[in-house]
């Protein structure tokens, strides 16, 4: 229901932090870490664009809540240990 | 005290007791900050002072510490004003009640440190109000009185206190510095609704669809449209603690019964208060109104008296390229609804600090009074340019 | 009203002397106004700067082109700058001038006074010797020949503007006051 003039405020001020948007239900494919090939190199956390990555001792684990499946961190990835697969059924 | 416009200007913000300056300086600003720096420095001022590396960047900051609720302040000029130009859309947008002094100052090239308004009527929709003030006294009151009507619930705008470039940034005059305390109980502190509080997760300037956008711009025009009466009754009070007051928004000057009126803003309307006393004492019916807030335009005050009078003379010391002057086009946009509407004609002059002398008012007083009989010939003239025949000085 | 222009070269402090003669006369009760030419000073370069006293309220903005009195705070001005400029017939100029050297060459109509600002401002260790700051000694002279304008102002305000030396400014302004003298033609 769209507010009038009066219900706003001043400017548009939102109370909740942008972490509310799950952005992982965008995702068509996903992210699948092979870690017996991790080199621990963490360019996938440096370079993944929602910050969707947390590293556990070097080691990448992607928050698929936040995860949009762009595909940035199996691109960047020396080692080839990230694949991007398909989301099926979810 | 005799000060010049530009200490008028650090004063005024350290009787306004603010908490944030950020600024960058440039000629003839550079004063302003520097006496400000000062009184921040020896602890005169209890303020933080964010030397910046650009005026986008004073202006950001200016918009980052008045959104985490404190009252902040910043002065530029020219090229500095019109490099913060994106942020001032945000300023307005966001509805922060910024303060800044704008010496202003011709646009290059050319290149020019001289008094023109081309800076600040540049910045005339972004949505800040505007001062064109004509005394270093009006400056310092300004400032306070801006932020008083900004910080107003119904306002919640920023605004621009505007002084010519040298002419008053530069020049030394008696000066009334109020007490602290009168000032202060005057001018309460900020206390906005909305602010950034540590420990609450909020988000500010977030993305409107199409479906919203407009109600907010709509609140942003009441904001406005309420200043103007919210500046009337912030200059009364002021006048009743101060015992002074500079005008509103169209100051009057010896307009009744004057068959001709010079509208011009900004310095050279405080000479011409000499030029309609010396024309009045010889019986020519003419006289003076002064644009004080270009923004909110006093639409409402000049229609009141261009019903009464034959002509107005509208000086701008600026140019809008394509159009006229910009002072100008809006007058005469007041005086459409009029039954019976006065002749209005455009005089550019002063452009790049040239001086406008009291002989060259004169003049175009006289032009105006046959103009407001005969029509002119153009409706803009260009005054005092070398080449076109010689008729003003 | 009275109106003033001041020639001297950057560094020298021409926009203080005339901002040290308009809060002189606001001590003494005129409505004032002092402004620099507006230029891009730099040290060494011809400055100019400007007042304007009266009784009631200035609200003249345009610059002074007809002034009362010149001061010329350099007199190697005398050669390069039009320092009589529109001056007023019967006008008042004052020139920091050596004191050994006659003052000639000057066009009549005007009248002259002569103060060596520039020993007097040496002899009190104002300024470096080969660059002594004369702005407050040659408005001691101002007030010698300006009728409306008293020393005592004069060199209270120097007090409260000059940021070091201050006794030696006020004494050297003292000086020039009681030295200044009119040259007869």
């Amino acid at each position: 229901m769209t507010k009038g003039h009066k219900e706003l405020p001043l400017t548009p001020v939102s109370d909740t932090p942008s972490t509310i948007n799950l952005t992982g239900l965008w995702r068509v494919v996903r992210p699948v870490v092979d870690l017996s090939k991790c080199k621990k190199c963490t360019l996938c956390w440096k370079f993944c664009p929602d910050a969707a990555i947390e590293l556990a001792e070097g080691e990448p684990h992607i928050d698929l809540q936040y995860c949009k499946g762009c595909g940035i961190c199996s691109f960047e990835c020396p080692a080839k240990c990230i694949v991007m697969v398909k989301e099926v059924g979810r | 005290m005799v000060m010049t416009g530009n200490y008028a200007s650090a004063y005024g913000a350290k009787l306004s007791r603010a908490e944030v300056i950020a600024a960058y300086p440039i000629t003839p600003q550079t004063s302003i900050v520097e006496k400000l720096a000062e009184f921040v420095s020896s602890g005169e001022l209890r303020a933080k002072f964010i030397p910046v590396e650009s005026e986008h960047s004073a202006m950001a900051a200016c918009v980052a510490a008045q959104t985490a609720g404190a009252r902040t302040y910043t002065a530029t000029s020219s090229h500095g004003l019109t490099l913060m130009h994106e942020v001032l859309m945000w300023a307005s947008g966001a509805r922060l009640p910024i303060v800044i002094t704008n010496v202003s100052r011709a646009m290059a090239p050319p290149w020019s440190v001289w008094v023109d308004h081309m800076d600040s009527i540049a910045q005339r929709d972004t949505g800040w109000l505007q001062f064109f003030c004509q005394s270093d006294q009006e400056v310092l009151d300004t400032i306070i009185m801006a932020y008083k009507a900004c910080e107003s619930r119904s306002v919640m705008l920023p605004a621009m206190v505007i002084e010519d470039a040298f002419i008053l940034s530069h020049t030394s005059e008696p000066v009334d510095v109020p007490d602290q305390e009168l000032v202060d109980s005057f001018l309460p502190a900020y206390a906005p609704e909305l602010k950034i509080e540590v420990g609450k997760a909020m988000g500010f300037g977030s993305l409107v669809k199409p479906d919203q956008y407009m109600e907010f711009r709509y609140k942003a025009m009441q904001g406005m449209e309420d200043a103007r009466e919210r500046i009337l009754s912030v200059e009364k009070e002021f006048k009743h603690i101060f015992g002074r007051e500079h005008g509103g928004l169209l100051e009057r000057y010896r307009c009744d019964d004057a068959e001709v009126v010079l509208v011009a803003a900004g310095s050279v309307a405080s000479t011409a208060k000499d030029v309609v006393d010396a024309m009045r004492a010889k019986g020519v019916r003419v006289g003076l109104a002064r644009i004080r807030a270009f923004r909110p335009f006093p639409h409402q005050e000049l229609r009141a008296l261009g019903s009464k009078v034959d002509g107005l003379a509208v000086l701008d010391r600026s140019y809008t390229f394509g159009a006229a002057g910009a002072m100008f086009t809006e007058v005469k946009a007041s005086m459409y609804s009029l039954q019976r509407k006065p002749a209005v004609k455009n005089y550019i002059a002063g452009l790049g600090g040239r001086d406008i002398t009291p002989r060259t008012l004169e003049k175009i007083l006289e032009d105006m009074l046959v103009v407001s009989k005969r029509g002119a010939e153009d409706e803009v003239e260009w005054v005092d340019v070398a080449g076109l025949p010689r008729r003003w000085r | 009203m009275i109106e003033v222009r001041f020639h001297g070269r950057g560094g020298q402090g021409v926009v203080i002397a005339s901002e040290v003669l308009a809060e002189a006369a606001f001590k003494m009760g005129f409505e004032v106004s002092a402004f620099p030419f507006f230029g891009v000073e730099r040290r060494g370069a011809p400055v100019t700067a400007y007042a304007r006293i009266d009784e009631s309220p200035i609200r003249i903005k345009s610059s002074i082109y007809e002034p009362d009195y010149v001061v010329v705070l350099d007199s190697s001005l005398l050669r390069g700058v039009d320092v009589l400029e529109g001056l007023k017939t019967g006008g008042r100029v004052l020139i920091n001038y050596p004191e050994a050297s006659p003052l000639d060459g000057v066009p009549s109509g005007f009248k002259y006074y002569v103060i060596d600002a520039t020993s007097i401002a040496s002899a009190h260790g104002i300024g470096s010797q080969t660059a002594p700051i004369v702005n407050t000694a040659i408005m001691g002279g101002f007030a010698k020949i300006c009728d409306k304008i008293d020393i005592e102002p004069i060199l209270e305000s120097i007090r409260e503007i000059a940021p070091v030396k201050v006794e030696e400014n006020v004494a050297a302004a003292r000086e020039a006051f009681e030295r200044t003298r009119e040259v007869s033609l």
